[in-house]
């Protein structure tokens, strides 16, 4: 087809930094609403518009903590039979689409038709649940909250393992602060590391050390991917 | 100049009274006096200038309205329309009163005109009104001011002198002088008017040589009249009725492009527009639609094909479109560099919006509130939210950030249980009965333990309703698997009402 746009490499928050490089014309997959947000940020702090499909409970709070642009969101709480055509309309001019796929997932052939469209009008498909073909999928694994105690405190902070699996290759993961107390994502680093990089005099150390202040210890200890 | 003044008592009140079933004793407010009442009230020893107290204690079924004057412009705009339609040109003097010139000539005859505009007042439901005409606006009113409901009272031309020659002094609209010239032993208007216009101008400066003219007849200011507004209202009639949708679309296009263009010699364009559909003679279906720019001809097809498609009682035998807002086209002129959403994505969304319904695409954003459910603020996309809670209040009993990522639509029904497997219960001091210790989000999801909660947040909401009061605790629970929960425990039973997922 002639004037096809190349995959274009879009903005993409920070917190993924060398894990995960979002591209137009790609479908992800992501397993909640968190990760939806978190990937709808970049694109949505560089101006583009999101679209919101199937699913009226993405909490828009969250989504604007981790910086999503309310202006510049529609959502589209039940699409009903229309599904498929909402979806190709709105990924036919908006930079980001998240969709919840409906109980009857559509046929390869449509999704084939739907990918087909987002290469040529170089947009983005999050999808948030099953989906039968991603070029990565994006998931979390050892979840662990901080603040709530035993009938007093209240959730502060989560330290949660980030996977992206592409295709057939092991997943990458990287610990990640989602989010911090200061309610920004940013990735854990250990008080261990930080000190071996201090001894080595690096500059760029004295930031993620400030970073640090007043938030509690870190307990887990998983490598710095 | 013959004038006619069109006057109906007790304006605010009558504006007033439209709330109220007939009969009952209204009084107007203002100030905490009272600014005027109708003729229930007025029987029960209401008066005007009276304190509420006072009136309430002799009229006990009073019903008290504060006065808003935009409210009396408002009403007594039906009657300047109802005026205009008899005769063009009046000039509203204030809510209440007004003057125009006498049609005498078309209602051949004085008195006929004044008939003609009293019936047709009387049918709109205004049934104290009275008419005056004189040779100047001044003597009009005062005539108007002496007439009988519903009937008109004529000073013949030339005779105003002589007419107002006898009223007292009070009739002038100035209380210092009114009250300096009764000191003067000058108690009609007639001895007034005797008085040498040099030596009233010399003693009361311009206002009073103003007020020494009405007096003697003379009236210096022609009415000015209200220009009519321009009608921008388009209308297309169907003759045979249509019944199908894209028909009546498709015959609407060269209206729509009229009624786009007609706004734009005018210098602007319309915001919200009321589209009405008539069917079978009557009105079929009545909806006002805004956008987010301002409407196109196609937007205005598109908007009436939704309105179709949302059922029409049968054939279709007129449309309307009726500019409910309209802006200067210059506020919605294209920056230089941009600013208005991208043409392409309006365009795109109003698709979307044909294929799910106007109501089925929201904007979204956050607004204060208790529950994460409260907090989010959605509105059909294009259209302003409705009412929006400020944000920066304190909303005590809200649940402190981060926010949850997953809001259900509808809570589910969850179960969480003590050590024992006994039920936790929020007492009505606001703690628990026994901490839980193992819990169900919602029926699809299987038993776990708790590893970690928060809480109870207790909220009274409404206490001061009985209806609407509800008596509620929050709790975050965390289970071992390191999900995390918003809960609501309301009567015993345990919802929950977001992930934090």
């Amino acid at each position: 087809m002639e004037g096809r746009p190349a995959a274009q490499p879009v903005r993409t928050h920070p917190a993924l930094n060398g894990l995960l490089h979002l591209q137009t014309g790609a479908t992800y997959g992501v397993s909640s609403a968190s990760l939806a947000a978190l990937l709808m940020a970049g694109p949505s702090v560089d101006g583009a518009w999101c679209a919101v499909v199937g699913t009226g409970e993405l909490g828009v709070e969250a989504a604007a903590m981790f910086g999503v642009d309310l202006d510049r969101v529609v959502v589209v709480p039940e699409p009903g039979d229309a599904w498929l055509e909402v979806v190709a309309a709105l990924v036919d001019v908006l930079g980001v689409v998240v969709v919840r796929p409906p109980r009857n997932v559509p046929t390869p052939k449509d999704i084939s038709r739907l990918s087909a469209r987002l290469r040529t009008r170089g947009s983005i498909l999050i999808v948030w649940g099953d989906w039968p073909r991603c070029d990565a999928r994006v998931g979390l694994t050892d979840v662990e909250w901080h603040g709530a105690g035993w009938g007093n405190g209240h959730l502060k902070a989560r330290q949660a393992t980030v996977e992206v699996r592409k295709g057939t290759a092991p997943a990458a993961q990287r610990r990640l602060w989602l989010p911090d107390v200061d309610l920004s994502c940013h990735p854990v680093v250990e008080v261990a590391a930080l000190a071996a990089l201090e001894t080595l005099g690096l500059s760029s150390v004295e930031t993620t050390r400030s970073g640090l202040k007043g938030r509690f210890a870190p307990t887990s200890t998983t490598e710095v991917a | 100049m013959r004038t006619m003044v069109v006057w109906c008592p007790d304006w605010p009140v009558m504006a007033a009274m439209a709330e109220h079933p007939a009969g009952t004793p209204v009084a107007v407010f203002e100030k905490g006096m009272v600014l005027a009442c109708n003729p229930g009230a007025r029987a029960d020893g209401v008066r005007r200038g009276m304190r509420r107290r006072d009136a309430q204690s002799r009229c006990p079924g009073l019903v008290v309205a504060d006065h808003r004057p935009e409210v009396d412009a408002r009403a007594f705009e039906d009657v300047l329309l109802a005026i205009e339609e008899l005769s063009p040109g009046v000039a509203p003097l204030r809510p209440g009163l007004c003057a125009l010139r006498v049609p005498e000539k078309f209602y051949a005859g004085e008195a006929e005109a004044a008939a003609v505009i009293a019936e047709r007042l009387v049918d709109l439901g205004v049934w104290d009104v009275r008419l005056g005409v004189a040779d100047g606006l001044f003597a009009a009113e005062q005539a108007a001011r002496r007439s009988l409901a519903q009937d008109v009272f004529i000073v013949p031309t030339g005779e105003s002198a002589a007419f107002l020659a006898d009223l007292p002094i009070e009739a002038l609209d100035a209380t210092e002088l009114v009250s300096l010239l009764r000191r003067m032993g000058i108690t009609t208007l007639g001895a007034f008017a005797r008085l040498s216009a040099a030596d009233v101008h010399t003693r009361f400066g311009h206002h009073g040589a103003l007020l020494h003219r009405y007096t003697r007849g003379l009236d210096p200011h022609p009415i000015s009249r209200r220009s009519v507004p321009p009608e921008l209202t388009a209308a297309l009639a169907l003759e045979p009725p249509l019944e199908l949708v894209e028909p009546i679309a498709f015959s609407l296009r060269t209206t729509a492009e009229r009624f786009v263009t007609d706004l734009a010699a005018h210098g602007l364009v319309c915001t919200m527009v009321r589209i009405e559909v008539d069917s079978n003679n009557r009105l079929g279906s009545v909806r006002s639609w805004m956008h987010p720019r301002w409407f196109g001809a196609t937007d205005l097809i598109d908007r009436l094909r939704w309105q179709l498609a949302a059922g029409i009682p049968g054939a279709v035998d007129g449309v309307r479109l009726i500019p409910e807002v309209v802006e200067p086209l210059s506020d919605h002129a294209d920056s230089l560099f941009g600013g208005a959403p991208d043409d392409r994505v309006v365009r795109g969304i109003s698709r979307v919006q044909g294929m799910v319904g106007h109501e089925g695409v929201l904007s979204v954003g956050v607004q204060g509130g208790r529950a994460p459910a409260d907090r989010t603020l959605t509105a059909p996309w294009g259209e302003q939210p409705a009412e929006v809670r400020p944000i920066e209040r304190a909303w005590p009993g809200r649940i402190p950030a981060p926010a949850p990522a997953t809001v259900f639509t509808r809570p589910a029904e969850a179960l969480v249980v003590g050590a024992e497997g006994q039920p936790v219960v929020v007492t009505g001091r606001g703690s628990v009965t026994c901490p839980p210790e193992r819990f169900r989000a919602s029926s699809d999801v299987p038993w776990q333990p708790v590893a970690s909660w928060a809480g109870p947040w207790p909220i009274e909401e409404l206490w001061w309703d009985e209806v609407a009061s509800r008596r509620i605790a929050r709790f975050q629970v965390v289970g071992v698997d390191g999900s995390a929960w918003l809960m609501v425990v309301e009567n015993g039973r345990w919802f929950t009402e977001a992930r934090y997922d």
